[in-house]
């Protein structure tokens, strides 16, 4: 390619077609994940206490495990982002940051 | 009353606090030479690192009421306790996913300056503006009142004087050290709280053998298993869904938080410190879970609502079992320490949308000097300091728990709705989004004191409370009449034969019986006037936060804006690549 591309060349460029339409599948696929994640819980919480209420071992009860996923697991879903972000959407604005110079 | 020192004051507890307003005031001290520029005053010179920026991201986030009254919440009510800390954390996955890096890439110090990216700037950021201030004076009028009533119970301070000291510090903060100061007093209280919690966990476990099998088991041995169970916190379907979106979109919506993204220097620091917050404050919530159920078990519920009906003492008290005075001096000092940061930054976020907003982008239509635009900055910190201490003042007693879900369900409503369409949406107009703000806004306000919570419960506290009286006198004259009747029919039957006298008695018991019926008639009159909530839900976020997305949508198809629509292409790129990003 010769010299720097123009800003609005860069619309219709491929790799940066690429990275938002990636960007955005990653962002609203996590988001959805996220919504079941709590909602499911808000659901049970409403629908079904009886199950949460059941007992695992000993005084545990099935709704404290799935309090302390949701916690945890809303967590391990921004690492999931951060993950991707760092190894492939980095790369991508990079190439696509050579391609304007700036 | 039981043993405890909570309520006095402690030399350990003036000592630490002591030691925390010097360590911060020095900070202060040293940002305010590197607080001159808009940049350094609203955004730290965007100096801060990603993994400084989590830490005070989580401080501002865990403040003292969370911190106390979700402890409070699991020692009274058990799993319910739990329920609401999930509540709480949900937020964040979605400021990662979907916030954070285009706020960062598009902006300069306020979330207006993106909605405002591509659209006309003086209606944008007058609309944006009034959503910022409404959230952040609701969630500050909370802060102030609950500091007050905290300061007084935990140190044995008056009210007033309490405010006076939060109020004056947090002024000190932010007028000398701007954000750099603010963020580092965030940083020593985040550490701080999250130490203490630490602590405080690890000795209530090391009191059940390091397992919180047998701390569930003690637990619901004195408690039953409905202390294991979710309860009657959550009894209508429709208002768990909407408290939980107020409480998951309006994170994503509140000013003070978004304001932390321009610190860091670019769009990757900005999601690492999503990732931190995310962390701690998740830690942070399983930490407190645990001090409740501690507290249930080695504090018991009569204790600890013997102090505070709400349980807001459950955590202190449990440092003073566990930890003695000089520990309950350690925690007071940190909740002190917790909700001095707190206000410092929810003043900021507004001082910003003040002075950047509404004085420079609205007055000054975006022509300012640096020079003049801090000290604007400057004065409106100083004016939002005095009005909290004065509303702090004006609501002192009063129940302003609500205000906290107020403030949360305008920012799921009036900012977040906005932020998101003007980022991801090439169609959204002007137009579109100040109708979207203003809807959010005043649905959300509007439901909120239409509900029981406001409605009944406080805008309407003496009607109730007379048609409450009114019952219960009109109650105990028909037990008395009853009473009469029964006695009267006794009397016939042992007087049977004499005709005369039973004629009588008959006669004084059918009057006696249309009396009763007389009072009956005026007890179900009086509970008539008792008065009823016009909206049956007490959480807006709902129906506010979709009317925000429909009028929205709806206003911007059919005014189409077309210049708005141009710029979407340059707004693209820098979304994504942050080409161009300050």
């Amino acid at each position: 390619m010769n010299g720097k591309m123009k800003k609005e060349d860069l619309l219709k460029d491929p790799d940066f077609k690429k990275l938002v339409a990636q960007k955005d599948s990653i962002s609203w696929m996590l988001t959805v994940m996220e919504l079941v994640l709590y909602f499911g819980f808000i659901g049970l919480i409403a629908f079904s206490k009886p199950f949460l209420g059941m007992k695992i071992s000993g005084a545990i009860t099935v709704g404290i495990p799935i309090a302390v996923g949701t916690i945890v697991l809303s967590w391990v879903l921004t690492g999931v982002y951060i993950w991707w972000a760092n190894s492939r959407y980095d790369d991508m604005v990079q190439k696509i940051k050579d391609k304007v110079g700036g | 009353m039981p043993q405890t020192s909570i309520g006095q004051v402690h030399a350990t507890s003036i000592i630490f606090f002591l030691i925390f307003v010097l360590v911060t005031l020095a900070i202060t001290y040293w940002a305010a030479k590197r607080t001159r520029s808009t940049k350094e005053f609203y955004a730290a010179g965007r100096s801060i690192t990603g993994f400084q920026n989590g830490l005070a991201l989580a401080g501002d986030y865990m403040s003292a009421a969370s911190f106390l009254g979700i402890a409070g919440l699991v020692s009274t009510r058990g799993y319910d306790g739990l329920i609401y800390s999930v509540g709480w954390l949900v937020g964040w996955p979605i400021i990662m996913f979907l916030i954070a890096e285009p706020l960062r890439n598009l902006g300069k110090y306020t979330f207006a300056d993106v909605v405002a990216f591509r659209l006309q700037q003086r209606p944008i950021r007058a609309a944006a503006a009034a959503g910022s201030l409404t959230t952040v004076l609701f969630y500050l009028i909370a802060q102030m009142v609950g500091a007050g009533t905290l300061i007084k119970l935990m140190f044995g301070l008056p009210y007033e004087l309490a405010l006076a000291i939060v109020g004056s510090l947090m002024i000190a903060y932010v007028i000398f050290g701007g954000m750099l100061a603010t963020t580092w007093v965030q940083i020593i209280k985040a550490v701080m709280l999250l130490g203490g919690a630490t602590i405080l966990v690890l000795m209530t476990l090391g009191k059940f053998d390091f397992s919180f099998a047998e701390l569930f088991s003690q637990a619901e041995a004195l408690y039953t298993v409905k202390f294991m169970q979710p309860g009657g916190l959550v009894s209508d379907p429709i208002d768990a869904f909407s408290l939980g979106l107020a409480l998951m979109f309006g994170t994503a919506g509140l000013p003070h938080i978004l304001m932390r993204f321009y610190t860091v220097p670019d769009a990757k620091q900005a999601r690492k410190s999503v990732f931190v917050a995310t962390g701690f404050i998740g830690y942070f919530y399983i930490l407190t879970v645990t001090i409740g159920f501690g507290a249930a078990v080695l504090v018991g519920q009569k204790i600890i609502m013997g102090i505070d009906a709400g349980g807001n003492m459950a955590a202190p008290l449990l440092a003073e079992t566990l930890g003695g005075t000089a520990f309950l001096g350690f925690l007071a000092a940190v909740a002190f320490a917790t909700i001095l940061a707190v206000v410092a930054g929810l003043t900021l976020a507004g001082a910003s949308a003040l002075s950047h907003d509404l004085y420079v982008g609205v007055l000054r239509r975006g022509v300012s000097a640096e020079r003049e635009e801090v000290k604007v900055a400057k004065i409106a910190t100083v004016c939002l300091g005095v009005a909290a201490i004065l509303l702090g003042i004006l609501f002192k007693g009063q129940n302003v728990a609500f205000m906290v879900g107020l403030a949360f369900a305008v920012a799921a409503s009036a900012n977040f709705p906005a932020l998101l369409m003007s980022i991801m949406w090439k169609n959204f107009t002007t137009k579109g989004a100040v109708a979207s703000i203003c809807t959010g806004m005043v649905l959300a306000v509007l439901l909120i004191v239409l509900s029981p919570t406001v409605w009944v419960d406080i805008i309407h506290k003496d009607e109730v409370q007379a048609v409450k009286t009114a019952v219960v006198g009109l109650d105990s004259m028909a037990k008395q009449s009853q009473l009469r009747i029964d006695d009267l029919q006794k009397q016939l039957t042992v007087a049977t034969g004499m005709n005369n006298r039973n004629a009588a008695i008959e006669t004084a018991i059918s009057i006696e019986k249309s009396s009763l019926a007389d009072i009956e008639a005026k007890k179900a009159e009086a509970n008539t006037a008792m008065p009823a909530a016009i909206v049956k839900y007490k959480n807006p976020g709902l129906f506010s936060m979709f009317a925000a997305f429909f009028v929205g949508i709806l206003v911007s198809l059919l005014w189409p804006e077309k210049e708005a629509a141009a710029k979407y292409a340059d707004l693209k790129l820098r979304e994504y690549a942050g080409i161009g990003a300050e």
